[in-house]
């Protein structure tokens, strides 16, 4: 595949493997905060090619994994209503809730299609006048944009029957979040996708306000180690610079139009995070305007308050290296892949779900 | 039948005239050899000295056609791969058939056609069956089991206690090819015709291999659900083995490659239905390709892999860019992922 | 949360601004097509242009010029050069 197997050629990663260890001088931790960053680095095995000074940590970067399991009991609930019919990404069909998971509301009989497109979600709109569609709308800056335009042509078709349950977030907030306060973090891996909607400028203030180094990676291997390359060349300089390592696909303000739309149609809101508690104006409502595609008002959900992070949960101190798995009290015990509290155990790559599996617990 | 009706009725299943004419017409006219004729409600076959296999499996794709295949040529082919897998030669296969009331005939008629010709290119007979129907919805439109008996050359021991280490470990071609074609089939996912369902009998392939290759061949498994990842896991675990993998080495269709790519899915989590996962002893691996190389169900055979000598059940795979990591069951059905 | 392929655009349609006709593009990698949404792309693609895409929409056109240089920067990057500086 063009642009993607030159990104994936063996001998360009090995000299980088050899250029990282080279720049890596002393104890480095660097945090990425992208599920897809997550799930490649253990795909082409690339942990095995990083110094054994260099750690890598996933952050809360997989949409899925922050989802808390007060939003997917409110799926659930929707999935529940014999009139409605749950269209979903994949990704989140097995994460549970506080009574159980998606899967096992369809498994119960429940309506949950999964889809490969917000497009498909319409689709299904159109194909089940009946039935009132709901798109779980999951996902961060590079997903939203085609959530919104899904949302403007059932507006524009006049569709009655179809409507979003927002759950996206946005990534600023969360690093405030984490990065208050003391962190042992000496680098952001910072996700290339997000950044070809937002732009490599819309991350200068994470160099500046915490003083660290950024780098806007690509996916691919080549991608990922050159970009831990430059993180590292800046970490070893204490550079506090964003650094843009994907050019082929961010630009420096993004994708403006894109993002356009998506404020047009979404504003921000508080949002819970599974593990890290309520986050201000980390997540994304939908405009009164469209409120006739907003599954929030089109079914009365109780609102029933959200359930308060477990005590304990130390997802955000694991992911800043402020702990380790092991010195979270809930770790292996009410803490568990089959139980996960927080994002660092349902993602099967998160900190936690590897520390588990591989560890000694 | 003067008064044909276009579909399946739950007369059909009432065991009255209705499935009488539906066993003749649709059935034994396509299907038919001296054991299953006469319609008895056991067929009689006589039994060699040595060993028997048994196996059954059912079958309930949905789409029920896919490029490539549909659920008559996997009901018949996934039942003998699984006899030749412990070396057996095919003796016969039953087939029992749940039919959801209101299935067009025509369809029944296509799927039958497809046993009948895969059955054929197998060298195996259907010597007896069963139909039943049911009400709408109680089933989606059919479901097929077919068991398979076969018989075991004296001397042939195919089973994962003889895996050792040192062995070579070789795939018989392309992986996910069947898996990722019914998934874009099943979801509409719009791939335009470049995928294909790989269903194959490999029991052909595997005879002239076992007979050429005397001892030669520890254990073989075909990758079906849960694809070469799993398989390979669970033949680790129950052989007390540890494995490398080389992913360079395991052959992959580009268009399979790139529909996984796009849906996020691992193709090593995929199903194959015409493939196979060989055990071999590494003095003749390389004569065993070369044989594989020469047989339709072996084009694309490769060596992927050894058998060491490290910490019982794991699996270590070596990626294409030179990283290495652990190689891990499949844990849930695999689906299209934007993350 | 951003699984995005590069795929070769064949065919564009529904660029004309007919509202009912949303902006498409039919791509293609080796062999396998799909149909995308072009309705946030950050500029219009002609034939033969590659795109980003995620979740049936493309997200950006890839700039062929930028490629290559990136192709160059890395493998300079590898033989030792210090990019960053």
């Amino acid at each position: 595949m063009k642009h993607v197997d030159e990104y994936r050629d063996r001998e360009l990663v090995k000299s980088l493997a050899f250029r990282l260890a080279d720049q890596v001088k002393r104890p480095l931790r660097f945090m990425e905060v992208c599920g897809t960053h997550t799930m490649n680095i253990f795909r082409f095995g690339l942990r095995s090619l990083f110094p054994a000074d260099l750690e890598v940590v996933s952050g809360p970067g997989c949409p899925v994994c922050v989802t808390d399991s007060a939003d997917i009991d409110v799926c659930i609930a929707a999935a529940e209503n014999e009139n409605v019919v749950i269209a979903t990404f994949g990704d989140l069909v097995r994460v549970p809730g506080s009574r159980g998971s998606l899967a096992e509301s369809r498994a119960r009989g429940a309506r949950v299609e999964i889809v490969y497109s917000p497009i498909d979600a319409l689709e299904l709109a159109r194909a089940h006048e009946d039935k009132l569609v709901v798109f779980v709308g999951i996902g961060f800056e590079t997903t939203v944009p085609t959530v919104a335009a899904a949302v403007a042509q059932a507006a524009r078709l006049r569709m009655d029957n179809f409507c979003v349950l927002s759950l996206h977030k946005v990534m600023p907030p969360v690093f405030a979040r984490l990065l208050a306060g003391n962190h042992q973090l000496d680098g952001l891996l910072c996700p290339g996708h997000v950044a070809t909607i937002v732009g490599r400028r819309a991350f200068e203030p994470l160099a500046l306000d915490y003083g660290l180094p950024c780098v806007i990676g690509g996916f691919e291997p080549v991608d990922i180690m050159q970009a831990l390359v430059q993180l590292a060349e800046l970490a070893a300089r204490r550079e506090a610079k964003v650094v843009n390592a994907y050019p082929r696909a961010v630009a420096e303000d993004g994708n403006s139009s894109a993002w356009r739309l998506v404020t047009d149609i979404f504003q921000p809101v508080d949002a819970q995070w599974r593990g890290l508690g309520t986050i201000k104006s980390s997540g994304l409502a939908i405009r009164d305007v469209y409120a006739a595609f907003d599954a929030r008002r089109r079914l009365d959900f109780e609102t029933e308050t959200p359930a308060p992070p477990s005590t304990g949960c130390r997802c955000g101190d694991v992911i800043c290296g402020r702990c380790r798995p092991v010195d979270c009290g809930h770790f292996g015990g009410s803490c568990t892949p089959g139980h996960p509290l927080g994002p660092c155990m349902v993602s099967s790559e998160g900190s936690c779900a590897a520390f588990y599996r591989y560890g000694e617990h | 039948m003067e008064n044909k009706k276009d579909c399946v009725t739950l007369d059909h299943g009432s065991g009255g005239l209705a499935a009488r004419e539906l066993v003749q017409e649709v059935f034994l006219s396509r299907l038919n050899n001296s054991r299953l004729a006469p319609l008895e409600d056991s067929a009689v076959l006589p039994v060699a000295n040595g060993r028997l296999a048994f196996t059954t499996d059912s079958y309930v794709v949905d789409p029920l056609f896919f490029p490539g295949g549909d659920i008559g040529a996997l009901a018949v082919n996934g039942t003998v791969n699984d006899l030749a897998m412990r070396g057996a030669v095919p003796l016969a296969l039953s087939l029992g058939l749940i039919i959801e009331e209101g299935l067009p005939l025509e369809v029944l008629e296509r799927v039958v056609d497809s046993i009948a010709a895969a059955a054929e290119t197998a060298g195996v007979d259907v010597v007896t069956g069963d139909t039943k129907v049911v009400h709408r919805g109680a089933a989606d439109k059919l479901f097929i089991n077919t068991s398979g008996i076969g018989s075991i050359v004296e001397g042939v021991e195919i089973s994962p206690g003889q895996v050792r280490p040192g062995d070579g470990i070789i795939l018989s071609g392309t992986m996910a090819d069947h898996g990722i074609t019914v998934l874009a089939e099943r979801e509409d996912l719009g791939f335009g015709g470049q995928l294909r369902s790989d269903t194959f009998a490999l029991n052909h392939v595997v005879a002239a291999l076992v007979e050429h290759f005397p001892g030669g061949i520890h254990a073989l498994r075909d990758p079906t659900r849960g694809g070469v990842a799993t398989t390979l896991c669970e033949i680790a675990v129950v052989s007390g083995s540890s494995m490398e993998i080389w992913e360079e080495r395991v052959p992959l269709n580009r268009p399979v490659a790139v529909a996984c790519e796009i849906l996020g899915i691992d193709p090593f989590f995929l199903a194959n239905e015409g493939k196979c996962l060989l055990f071999v002893d590494p003095a003749v691996e390389g004569e065993i390709l070369k044989a594989l190389h020469r047989h339709p169900g072996g084009k694309q055979a490769s060596l992927i892999g050894r058998v060491t000598d490290g910490e019982a059940g794991r699996v270590v795979l070596h990626t294409a860019v030179a990283g290495q990591r652990l190689m891990t069951p499949l844990t849930g059905d695999p689906l299209p992922r934007i993350c | 949360m951003c699984l995005a392929i590069p795929m070769r655009v064949l065919e564009v349609r529904g660029t004309g601004g007919d509202m009912l006709e949303p902006p498409l593009a039919v791509v293609e990698a080796e062999g396998v097509r799909r149909e995308v949404r072009l309705d946030i792309v950050d500029r219009l693609p002609v034939v033969g242009d590659y795109v980003i895409v995620h979740a049936g929409f493309a997200l950006h056109s890839l700039d062929e010029q930028q490629a290559r240089e990136n192709l160059d920067l890395l493998a300079m990057m590898a033989a030792g050069g210090d990019e960053t500086r």
